[in-house]
């Protein structure tokens, strides 16, 4: 990249250490990867260390340290990806183009990987190529595609279809049928005044729609009262939960009633600014969104003096780079300001000290669009919706084994068979309620209900029947949180590794009951000692299949004897190849032939002695 | 006139402001740490030092002392989590102390000892990273890191060097420091930082001394950790 | 007092430095005979385990008749204890587990300086292949103790197995738990 390409970027990014994020982004779009001489120019241009530069950029998945290639193919590999047959896809994408996944062609071309869900699961299997998401992956377009990439030409001129992505709402109620023109809502919010607004979503009892709840009026108002030099609204749009895709919904096509709910918050806690904070595997969403904000600006909805009211309140887009971890609110501040997406010290929280250490409010999607709904239609009509805890509509993702996956608008209060039914699900044998990170129901819960007092969720209905492997999902999902910790606290960087070891061990045909007991005991550690919600919450799932479905585990388990997690016979493979030897005695079985091969009759030596429980325990490792 | 929380039934004064931790540690009791020094600012990774208030699990050294708080420590349930965490941080990296120059002076040994682990109990991650012999003062061992970004934040706050980070995410996080080749000795660190002298662990090494107090007469050796007074837990300042 | 305990032990991928700081119990080992007695052991050169009370491995596993030995001990022993660094740990010989063992063996047999010519990577059956990586013994097997040390001293070692003995939990307090 040369020198004034840049100084271009930089420019544009008015030199301020705080667009870190955003400056690397932009800079591998044209380069394709940050090479260190870039690295350490943009660390002078910032007058930053180095050192921090280079810690941002080898945080997030979507930027590269390494050449990474000229075509950058990333499949998606959420459950649902894998269940319309991802990895054969993959496969065969990679024979074509003669490439292990993971690596980098010889010739510089073409790396081939996976990515965590990149919110398509109704439309899948999906890719991201150079960051550009492409749905419904076939034989015929992958084969094509190998084509295409061989031939060099260039992903801008590859079939346009490709690049379709459709809404897919199956169900609409109050909110994805509000009809409301732009600007009408916010119209309506300043007629009521902040006060006035603030009143009317204490009525409504809105609740945070990303999962966990929390009121939206009481979030707002101790933002607002919060003291600082300025006040800022984020929009979370950061939405990485697997199998939850409504945010790219309503950004796709409701756009304005977001952007009036921005609005609204910022009159609400007094606020002149706010961002938007678009997860990377979305950036096909991003010109529009940006086009459609200036669009704004001139028609007096957005910016200074806004409908002539004197209220101002403007919007920046920022770029996620692949790192689920940032829909964690102080981790999407900490990104937001160019660091890497780590979680704060809480408390204090972000509506006291958040971006810049000033009051901010950080809301999902969904929420905001519902506070737009609210200001018009009032808080008491909105109560009258759902059930009386969780008022209002909720928009579900749904994906997996039903005939028609995608977005359902849903009252709270609604079943989970009910959903199941509109979707068109058969011979169901289980649900993931909130993702891979919440719980996992079997069909003796169908009868609960969508609601924060029951079946709390953000959205992500991934739905398995009983021609589904629940080990496999499991693996999937152990997989996924290991690749998304931050890797800040000890329970969560290493204990997501471990679980995942465990459940291959598992799959591999080498689980014992001492790894099932391993698996519950990472669990009541990771839940409790995590430093934020991923940890806390990235064994919930698991666990619960583990215990609902234990038989689908047990099955797994080959030897009740103690097996290695790795393949011994394996493990002597380099040895043979060395030594050509390929005798008996050149290879292991497992534990359990041989060591009952050794095992004397039932005779143990010194009946007397027996200060140990016969049957075997887990080991004393620790002394109290 | 100070306020008083209770910490395993017993009452610990506290001036406002202060941490679980911090006003523990003023009344001579011992939380189990690795992350937090009493000269920086809490960190929260390592979750040593998770304790329940009022039954809510929590770290001691960031949440903040409250009067009539009742926070428990000593208990079976809490060492059993440390222990296991200890087992993590065991496995993850390389620390092999037979072969280490801090054993005996070893923050994060000392504590497995003190709380009695035996075993990794976990398969070993095997890490290799290379170790930078680079400077001419100080040897780098990232194998032992345990990310607690003492050295980070020492070398940032006091050093005005920013020669470390952390780098990488999840499993592949990493301590690098501040040149383009990566080696220590193109950065502006000297051996005479406060962050030369600030790992609780065996990955910043001074060169030559390693050996000068013999193993068997080290901090750890002569008294186990917590129990030796809280102002002297803290071994990074050099030996008087 | 019924009979005597039998105990085995053996070194893997030791250097029977534990072993060596089990016999610097010195006298201590006349008042542990009275309660126990070795079964297969470098003591008493018994090649085979019979059932036993307790085991005691040293060292970790590097190759394959370390795994057919650990097997063996597993099968025969009620209770097993990983006795020192490498058997907790891999030690020493783990080391190498950054290294590709296949370069190690082409560099100790055909690369390396003053080799004879014509030197090869021994291939006789006689010998155990070395495995890719060298373990701790409680990733091959289940493991009931561990006794951490290099090598344990004399004094953990004695008081170990004394509560081994008595049916107690084993504790060792400061002094006693080293890992170096």
């Amino acid at each position: 990249m040369d020198a004034s390409e840049l100084d271009r970027i930089l420019v544009q990014h008015r030199r301020e250490p705080s667009q870190l994020l955003q400056i690397l982004i932009d800079v591998q779009e044209q380069a394709g990867w940050l090479p260190p001489d870039v690295i350490s120019a943009i660390a002078s241009a910032l007058a930053v260390p180095r050192v921090r530069v280079e810690s941002t950029a080898s945080f997030y998945s979507f930027l590269h340290t390494q050449p990474a290639g000229e075509y950058r193919l990333l499949f998606s590999d959420n459950i649902t990806d894998r269940m319309l047959g991802n990895t054969g896809l993959m496969s065969a994408l990679c024979e074509q183009l003669w490439l292990e996944p993971g690596r980098l062609s010889e010739d510089g071309l073409v790396r081939v990987d996976t990515t965590s869900c990149t919110g398509m699961c109704d439309q899948g299997p999906a890719l991201l190529a150079n960051g550009r998401a492409i749905t419904r992956l076939t034989v015929d377009r992958i084969n094509e595609m190998a084509h295409l990439v061989r031939s060099r030409v260039p992903i801008g001129d590859w079939p346009p279809e490709w690049f379709e992505v459709a809404d897919n709402i199956q169900r609409r109620d109050v909110l994805l049928d509000h009809r409301l023109s732009p600007g009408e809502a916010l119209a309506a919010a300043l007629d009521r005044g902040a006060a006035g607004l603030l009143a009317e979503i204490e009525r409504s009892s809105l609740r945070g729609r990303g999962g966990a709840g929390f009121g939206s009026d009481i979030k707002w108002r101790s933002c607002r009262d919060a003291w600082g030099d300025a006040h800022y609204v984020i929009c979370n749009a950061d939405e990485g939960e697997p199998g939850t895709f409504k945010d790219r919904v309503l950004l796709n096509s409701y756009f304005d009633l977001v952007v009036d709910g921005m609005c609204i918050a910022g009159l609400a806690i007094g606020s002149s600014k706010g961002f938007i904070y678009l997860r990377g595997e979305y950036r096909y969403l991003l010109d529009r969104l940006q086009a459609r904000l200036a669009q704004r600006r001139e028609q007096g909805l957005l910016g200074r003096n806004i409908l002539g009211r004197g209220f101002s309140f403007d919007i920046d887009i920022h770029l996620g780079a692949g790192a689920y971890i940032c829909g964690e609110e102080s981790a999407l501040i900490e990104s937001l300001e160019g660091k890497p997406g780590k979680p704060r010290i809480r408390p204090p929280f972000p509506v006291t000290n958040g971006y810049r250490g000033q009051p901010t409010t950080v809301n999902n999607v969904e929420t905001l669009a519902l506070a737009a709904l609210i200001a018009v239609r009032g808080g008491e009509w909105f109560r009258a919706i759902g059930t009386p805890a969780s008022t209002g509509t909720k928009l579900l993702s749904v994906s997996g084994d039903v005939a028609r996956p995608g977005i359902y608008e849903f009252p709270f209060g609604v079943t989970v068979a009910d959903v199941l039914q509109a979707a068109g699900a058969r011979d169901t044998l289980a649900v993931t309620s909130a993702g891979a990170a919440g719980h996992c129901l079997d069909e003796h819960e169908f009868g609960r209900r969508i609601a924060f007092e029951d079946v709390a969720t953000g959205g992500s209905i991934m739905v398995f029947d009983r021609s589904r492997d629940m080990l496999e999902v499991a693996r999937n999902f152990a997989h996924f949180f290991a690749h998304e910790s931050c890797g800040f606290c000890t329970p969560c960087r290493v204990g997501t590794v471990v679980v995942a070891r465990l459940i291959d061990k598992l799959a591999a045909g080498r689980g014992s009951p001492y790894d099932l007991e391993e698996m519950a005991k990472m669990h009541v550690l990771m839940q409790g000692a995590s430093h934020c919600g991923l940890g806390n919450t990235a064994t919930i799932a698991v666990n619960d299949m583990l215990s609902r479905f234990r038989s689908v585990f047990e099955s797994r388990l080959q030897s009740s004897e103690y097996e290695p997690a790795f393949d011994l016979d394996a493990a002597l493979s380099r040895a043979r190849q060395m030594t050509g030897r390929d005798d008996p005695g050149a290879h292991l079985g497992s534990n359990l032939s041989a060591i009952d091969t050794h095992r004397h009759p039932p005779d143990w030596g010194d009946a007397t002695y027996a200060p140990f429980p016969a049957t075997p325990s887990p080991a004393k490792d620790e002394q109290p | 006139m100070k306020d008083t929380f209770l910490l395993d039934g017993e009452e610990v004064a506290f001036t406002p402001g202060q941490t679980v931790m911090q006003a523990a540690t003023a009344a001579g009791k011992y939380i189990p740490h690795l992350c937090w020094h009493p000269d920086f600012a809490a960190h929260g990774s390592c979750k040593l030092c998770t304790v329940r208030i009022d039954g809510r699990l929590a770290t001691a050294c960031t949440v903040r002392a409250a009067a009539g708080q009742s926070v428990e420590s000593e208990t079976e349930e809490l060492a059993d989590k440390r222990r296991t965490l200890l087992q993590l941080l065991f496995v993850e990296g390389n620390h092999f102390c037979p072969s280490c120059e801090k054993s005996g002076d070893c923050v994060l040994q000392a504590t497995a000892y003190r709380l009695g682990m035996l075993s990794p109990h976990f398969d070993h991650f095997y890490p290799d990273r290379a170790v930078d012999a680079s400077h001419p003062d100080v040897l780098l061992d990232f194998n032992r890191c345990i990310m607690c970004e003492l050295c980070v934040q020492a070398s940032r706050d006091i050093d005005g060097k920013d020669v470390f980070a952390l780098s990488g995410r999840g499993t592949r996080s990493h301590l690098i420091v501040n040149s383009v080749s990566g080696q220590l000795a193109e950065t502006r660190f000297a051996a005479s930082d406060r962050a030369a002298t600030i790992c609780p662990v065996g990955v910043i090494l001074r060169k030559r001394v390693g050996f000068a107090v013999p193993i068997g007469k080290r901090t750890y050796d002569r008294e186990p950790i917590g129990a030796v007074r809280a102002d002297t837990v803290h071994t990074d300042k050099e030996p008087g | 007092m019924a009979g005597k305990l039998k105990v085995s032990t053996v070194s893997l991928a030791g250097c029977f430095g534990c072993h060596m700081s089990l016999l610097d119990i010195d006298e201590r080992l006349l008042t542990l005979l009275e309660r126990v007695e070795f079964d297969r052991s470098p003591i008493t050169d018994i090649k085979h385990c019979s059932p036993c009370d307790i085991g005691l491995i040293e060292g970790g596993v590097c190759n394959a008749e370390n795994v057919h030995v650990l097997r063996e001990f597993r099968a025969n022993c009620k209770v097993l204890v990983a006795l020192g660094a490498c058997a907790v740990n891999g030690g020493l010989p783990a080391q190498r587990n950054a290294l590709d063992v296949g370069e190690i063996l082409q560099m100790v047999y055909r690369t390396g300086h003053g080799l004879a010519p014509g030197s090869a990577v021994p291939d006789d059956p006689e010998l155990p292949l070395p495995l890719n990586q060298v373990h701790p013994v409680h990733e091959v097997v289940r493991i009931d103790y561990f006794l951490p040390g290099c090598p344990p001293s004399a004094d953990a070692i004695w008081s170990f197995l004394n509560d081994l003995i008595e049916g107690r939990a084993p504790r060792l307090g400061h002094g006693l738990l080293q890992y170096d």
